[in-house]
């Protein structure tokens, strides 16, 4: 009797954990093939179209119907509409977040929580639509531009990423323990000098995956940049001129490229950049939770 | 099983036939062109309302999005204003468009020559007031490489020269004519169908030449060609009629800014 349960408990066992390798061995393999698969096409403007790194990166004139593939327009507008979001986005949604860990009333905080973490979940096409109707015409009026261009994106992400770093920062401020609270207060610390030299800095891990999250968010947005950017394959001069980055431009000329042009090749090379940056993102998050543990 | 258990697995198993209904109607497809798209659909809502049975779904992209998407087979028709050279896909000509220049109307111009179109779309003029306009700065808007309508404005008027891409770019026909709109002293090319009785943009003359059906049909008026429906191979016999019904619906074609074939007074091999 007992071995007869013994052995269906085994053979469960046996099926379940069976059913636990198939997924993950599939779900394994699905992502080893994509990246695979992007690696290859990323690399064919070098291996078989024999274009240069060097011009791929840092030459600006993107004309691939002449055989030029400088993606250095869009390389310099995606860095630049992510730095401006981060520069603004950051410490504002930081500050936010502390606010709402450690000085709002506990009703207020437990009312706004929610609200914050439905902004995060508000689709991309939202943010690019108010900004094509509200922003670029506001920046227009005030600054007798076009309206598009690196301001007007590097605006709409920092709103995009904001609810997202306050609340990680919210949660990175909360798990710092009590104890550190409690002893700064009996030392005689203020609530400022308790929040800006005991717990930031004993959040800063937390915190940093907060902006670089943000930074993540920043870089891989597509739809909302490609609505106000402006879309101008040149080197930007200026926040109020028309300009493009890496994600507008690959949404913008994917659907006319044909298989095996340079264009297509080029534009895969893109994908694949962002893929770097992206893995090297996660990579950054990776050491920053480490060094906190 | 329980009570729940059976409503779930019937809502389920409904839920599962359901798409299979789709399958019942003949769903044909096109997409590409910006230009040609009014006429498309004004002509599946005719078709679909007297052929019952038939289902077809269009989408723009331009007309490189039409040319590609037809040759990966991924749509049954490929609509372009421009001729492809792809080998295996075969053309019906359905119309002819005309296409204009089109400005914001802060820059205060009605007519310009063949010459100061080429300084204005280079960038070597920067504002309107040096091409017989008003003081506002020129902002060319162009539509992406792959765009059937930038490449008719590239050939007939541009020839060699760089169009300008110092005003950025807008994907659509729709989209790029209401940046025109909104957007002081910009200006671009469209075609007729998205630009005819539009208020808020001025179309230009060129050389003296308005941007009309009986200008283009005479060849008089430079910037047209002919809107193609690109099939990969044969087109079945559902698409065939379709596209014989659009060649045929000339009262349609006409009130949506388009030019019967038979109409144009001129032809070219190449457009």
């Amino acid at each position: 009797m007992l071995a007869a349960r013994a052995n269906k408990a085994h053979r469960d066992e046996g099926i379940a954990l069976f059913f636990l390798k198939v997924a993950s061995a599939v779900f394994v393999v699905t992502i080893a093939l994509l990246l695979g698969y992007l690696a290859i096409q990323g690399t064919k403007l070098f291996t078989v179209d024999h274009k240069s790194v060097f011009e791929f990166l840092f030459s600006g004139s993107f004309d691939p119907a002449n055989g030029k593939v400088g993606a250095a327009a869009f390389i310099l507008g995606s860095l630049f509409v992510t730095a401006f979001a981060i520069v603004v986005g950051g410490p504002f949604g930081v500050a936010v977040g502390v606010f709402f860990a450690e000085l709002a009333p506990k009703r207020v905080a437990a009312a706004l929580k929610p609200a914050i973490e439905v902004l995060v979940g508000i689709p991309s096409v939202v943010y690019g639509w108010l900004g094509l109707t509200l922003l670029v015409p506001l920046i227009r009026n005030v600054t007798g531009s076009s309206g598009f261009g690196l301001l007007a994106g590097g605006i709409v992400l920092s709103l995009m990423i904001l609810p997202t770093v306050v609340s990680l920062s919210e949660d990175a401020l909360k798990v710092v323990p009590g104890a550190l609270r409690e002893g700064s207060f009996a030392l005689g610390a203020t609530r400022w000098e308790t929040i800006s030299k005991v717990l930031l800095p004993a959040a800063a891990s937390g915190l940093a995956v907060a902006v670089i999250l943000g930074i993540a968010r920043a870089i891989g947005e597509t739809l909302a940049l490609q609505l106000v950017i402006g879309n101008a394959p040149i080197i930007p001069t200026s926040l109020l001129g028309p300009a493009a980055a890496l994600t507008s431009e690959i949404v913008m000329d994917m659907g006319g490229a044909t298989q095996g042009s340079l264009l297509q090749h080029a534009l895969f090379s893109m994908a694949f950049l962002l893929l770097l940056i992206a893995m090297g993102l996660i990579v950054i998050i990776k050491f920053a939770i480490r060094r906190s543990s | 099983m329980s009570s729940a258990a059976r409503f779930a697995a019937l809502v389920l198993g409904a839920a599962l036939f359901a798409p299979f209904a789709a399958f019942a109607d003949t769903s044909i497809s096109a997409a590409g062109s910006t230009a040609l798209l009014p006429l498309v659909k004004a002509a599946a809502g005719a078709y679909q309302s007297t052929h019952p049975g038939i289902s077809i779904s269009v989408t723009g992209g331009g007309s490189g999005v039409g040319i590609a998407q037809v040759g990966a087979k991924a749509v049954d028709m490929g609509d372009s204003d421009i001729v492809s050279s792809n080998p295996e896909l075969i053309d019906h000509k359905v119309a002819v468009i005309g296409f204009a220049v089109i400005t914001n109307p802060s820059a205060g111009v009605t007519n310009l020559t063949k010459k100061q179109l080429q300084d204005v779309y280079t960038g070597k003029v920067t504002n309107w007031k040096d091409v017989g306009g008003k003081d506002s700065k020129i902002v060319v808007i162009n539509r992406p490489s792959s765009s059937g309508t930038r490449a008719v404005f590239q050939k007939t008027i541009m020839g060699s020269l760089t169009l300008t891409e110092t005003g950025g770019t807008q994907g659509e026909t729709g989209t790029v004519v209401t940046a025109v709109r909104t957007t002081p002293g910009a200006t671009t090319y469209a075609a007729f169908s998205g630009t005819r009785a539009k208020d808020g943009i001025v179309e230009v003359s060129i050389e003296g030449v308005a941007p009309t059906d009986e200008n283009v049909q005479s060849g008089k008026y430079p910037i047209w060609s002919y809107e193609h429906i690109y099939t990969n191979g044969p087109a079945s016999t559902e698409v065939s009629r379709f596209i014989a019904f659009i060649h045929s619906s000339s009262g349609m074609l006409k009130q949506l800014g388009y030019i019967p074939v038979g109409d144009m007074k001129v032809s070219e091999n190449d457009r």
